[in-house]
């Protein structure tokens, strides 16, 4: 074994990519749930955006307009599974298993003239001294701008749940659907606009997979990161702050259990590739083992369909 | 759209009936373990069906499920395939052997063919390519080729026949360049280009310089074009994801076997056997060699595609020991076909274990 052979800037700078479209999924999935509404559409969405960012880059060679259609596409297919749900009260856990197989036919279909080709690239942002800081300049300051937008996004989104009335708002519809309509909010108008950010954001993990971590567009090349997304909201208890720590296990452990591999230390990668499942099962096993943890964590009325009958 | 394909089918078929008797089109089904666009493996399995349907035209109908995971869920599609109607299946993929095997047991009047696997039955043929040809070919490239005496190998499933390539590549690169040393990520997957992109820039970051894959996607070609090395296409011609990068492509030309066993399922002269082609019958092809790459290394790889198929060099020919240092091979001696097509070592040079 030569651990030494692993690079651990370069290491670090491609757990951010691995890790960046997870987390971008997640925190989309996080505000959906926080608003009480289950949607299992994150793959269908992502890869929706990942033709959609694809397809635009390339016709007008701008990877930001790219990425822009992409959370245009993705808040669309969410806008599809609101209807459903919000004002035909499908339930949710099909409907989002539908928006899944629904958006990688879609996305097939729509990307069939768009394999093989190649997108512009995206760069990566240099300030000038601060990249230059040794080893820190790498790690922190070489990176393309969706991965600090992301961890912007996570700091926004910690602050709009917590510290804004709009995210109270937005908590008292997760928890419970009846209080918040009484009080006189639109609950199915608050989560159609949370939905729809849910789609946008799933839309633009999926661009970040066909302009930047992978610059191409193969079908079904999400290869599961919805699913993942979807996890790693339960890892993180619905906190923001969890979920970025989530997605960087998971994107870290899933890019160190390569490079261990290249190293020849003696591990079997299945035992790495299992741990952030692992992981999520200890943390749900612990949530739910306390029941004031859990009521304080998963929105009450997560899941469940809201009809103003009375 | 297919239901009405089947009615006007059988319309058509009830009419002909009271006249001639009825020509039935010939129901020809194939099942892929990625999707078609994955231009690679699966793509060329479809290239393949497309040939069958443009030589037979109306008197053969082809149908395809894309994207079906080895294992139980292989069966069960395989089962409704048969279920369906179709005169023969082609199974596209190692994992679906044992499904296949057991739906064929249940179907004996469905012909079934079954893709690199080993098993037979009266109505299961197996059929694969002898890629490790393909894999002598581009080791020899590689070891010329590389700088910094690193080969990056992205693996997919610890099965005989990516042991195999590992090892025909290794065997042919230290031929050439004795310094050389293989890195072999195994990716557990077929097809999940997230991954294949990492284990492509991990490989690059730790030193190699040409890349080599056995999964499926173009994902690692594109990484190697961006990072500036040089890489092999898998399965289809990947030319367009990496102009400099891509030195060849070992191709996969299914199109010739799929004719010939349709046309002998029609004729009803099917036969259970095992087919096993290699350079010589053309199953395994080769993409254009990159112009940049310097004559000399394209003169000796040509002139091993030529011994390969004039049958004058075999990958595996002794001396060969094991990766514990016991000897496999004797000088001169050839490697038969059942050790290879059972492969579970590696060859003497290699390190790293094989995962269990």
């Amino acid at each position: 074994m030569d651990l030494s052979s692993i690079d651990p800037i370069s290491l670090i700078a491609s757990l951010m990519i691995a890790a960046t479209p997870i987390l971008l999924a997640g925190l989309g999935e996080l505000v959906v749930e926080k608003s009480g509404v289950l949607n299992l559409g994150v793959e269908g969405m992502m890869i929706i955006g990942a033709i959609a960012g694809f397809a635009m880059a390339v016709e007008t060679e701008n990877p930001y307009l790219g990425m822009l259609a992409a959370m245009g596409a993705g808040a669309v297919l969410a806008l599809l599974f609101g209807i459903l749900t919000q004002y035909l009260l499908s339930n949710q856990v099909a409907t989002g298993l539908a928006l899944t197989l629904f958006g990688l036919g879609l996305a097939a279909l729509l990307g069939h003239s768009y394999t093989g080709l190649k997108p512009p690239a995206v760069a990566k942002l240099d300030i000038a001294f601060l990249t230059d800081i040794p080893v820190l300049g790498r790690i922190l300051f070489n990176h393309d701008a969706v991965v600090y937008f992301s961890i912007f996004m996570v700091v926004a989104l910690w602050w709009f749940l917590n510290r804004s009335r709009a995210g109270l708002v937005l908590r008292a519809v997760g928890e419970s659907h009846d209080a918040a309509h009484s009080l006189g909010y639109n609950v199915v108008m608050i989560r159609m606009g949370a939905i729809m950010f849910g789609g946008a954001m799933a839309g633009l993990g999926g661009a970040y997979f066909s302009l930047i971590r992978v610059p191409q567009w193969t079908e079904g090349m999400t290869a599961g990161a919805g699913w993942i997304a979807l996890a790693l909201v339960v890892f993180a208890s619905w906190k923001p702050g969890r979920l970025l720590i989530g997605a960087y296990l998971f994107g870290g452990i899933s890019v160190l259990e390569i490079n261990l591999q290249i190293a020849g230390a003696g591990i079997s990668p299945a035992y790495l590739k299992m741990t952030p499942y692992l992981v999520t099962i200890i943390v749900l096993v612990i949530m739910s083992s306390d029941r004031r943890r859990a009521s304080l964590n998963a929105p009450a009325s997560l899941g469940r369909s809201f009809h103003a009958s009375h | 759209m297919r239901l009405m394909k089947t009615l006007a089918a059988s319309a058509l078929a009830l009419g002909l009936a009271t006249g001639a008797q009825a020509q039935e089109p010939y129901k020809v089904g194939f099942v892929y373990v990625g999707p078609v666009g994955d231009l690679g493996w699966s793509y060329q399995h479809d290239l393949g069906r497309q040939a069958v349907q443009d030589y037979f035209g109306d008197a053969v109908e082809t149908s395809y499920v894309e994207s079906v995971p080895e294992g139980a869920d292989a069966e069960r599609v395989i089962t409704q395939m048969a279920r369906s109607g179709v005169d023969m299946i082609f199974t596209t993929s190692f994992g679906y052997m044992d499904a296949t095997i057991n739906v064929a047991e249940e179907f004996p009047d469905v012909l079934f063919e079954h893709a690199t696997g080993y098993r037979l039955a009266d109505n299961v043929s197996n059929y694969s390519a002898r890629f490790y040809e393909g894999r002598h070919v581009i080791g020899l490239m590689a070891g010329r080729m590389t700088e910094t005496n690193t080969i990056g190998y992205i693996a997919s499933f610890p099965i005989p026949e990516v042991i195999r390539g590992i090892n025909a590549a290794y065997l042919a690169a230290k031929s050439v360049n004795p310094d050389v040393e293989f890195k072999v990520v195994w990716a557990f997957t077929w097809f999940d280009p997230g991954k294949e992109a990492e284990a492509a820039n991990a490989l690059i970051d730790q030193g190699a310089d040409v890349i080599m894959q056995h999964t499926d996607s173009p994902a690692a070609m594109t990484i190697a074009e961006e990072r500036g090395v040089l890489a092999f296409g898998q399965a289809s011609n990947m030319a367009n994801f990496g102009p400099n990068a891509q030195m060849t492509s070992i191709m996969d030309d299914w199109d010739p076997y799929y004719i010939a066993r349709v046309q002998a399922g029609m004729d009803g002269t099917w036969e259970s056997t095992a087919t096993w082609d290699g350079i010589a019958a053309g199953m395994v092809a080769f993409a254009p060699f990159n112009e940049n790459l310097p004559a000399e290394v394209v003169a000796e790889a040509q002139a091993a595609i030529d011994a390969i198929a004039a049958g004058t060099l075999h990958p595996f020919t002794g001396p060969i020991n094991r990766q514990d240092g016991s000897p496999w091979l004797a000088e001169g001696e050839v490697a038969d076909d059942a050790t290879l097509a059972t492969m579970d070592f590696y060859v003497e040079g290699i390190t790293g274990d094989i995962p269990q």
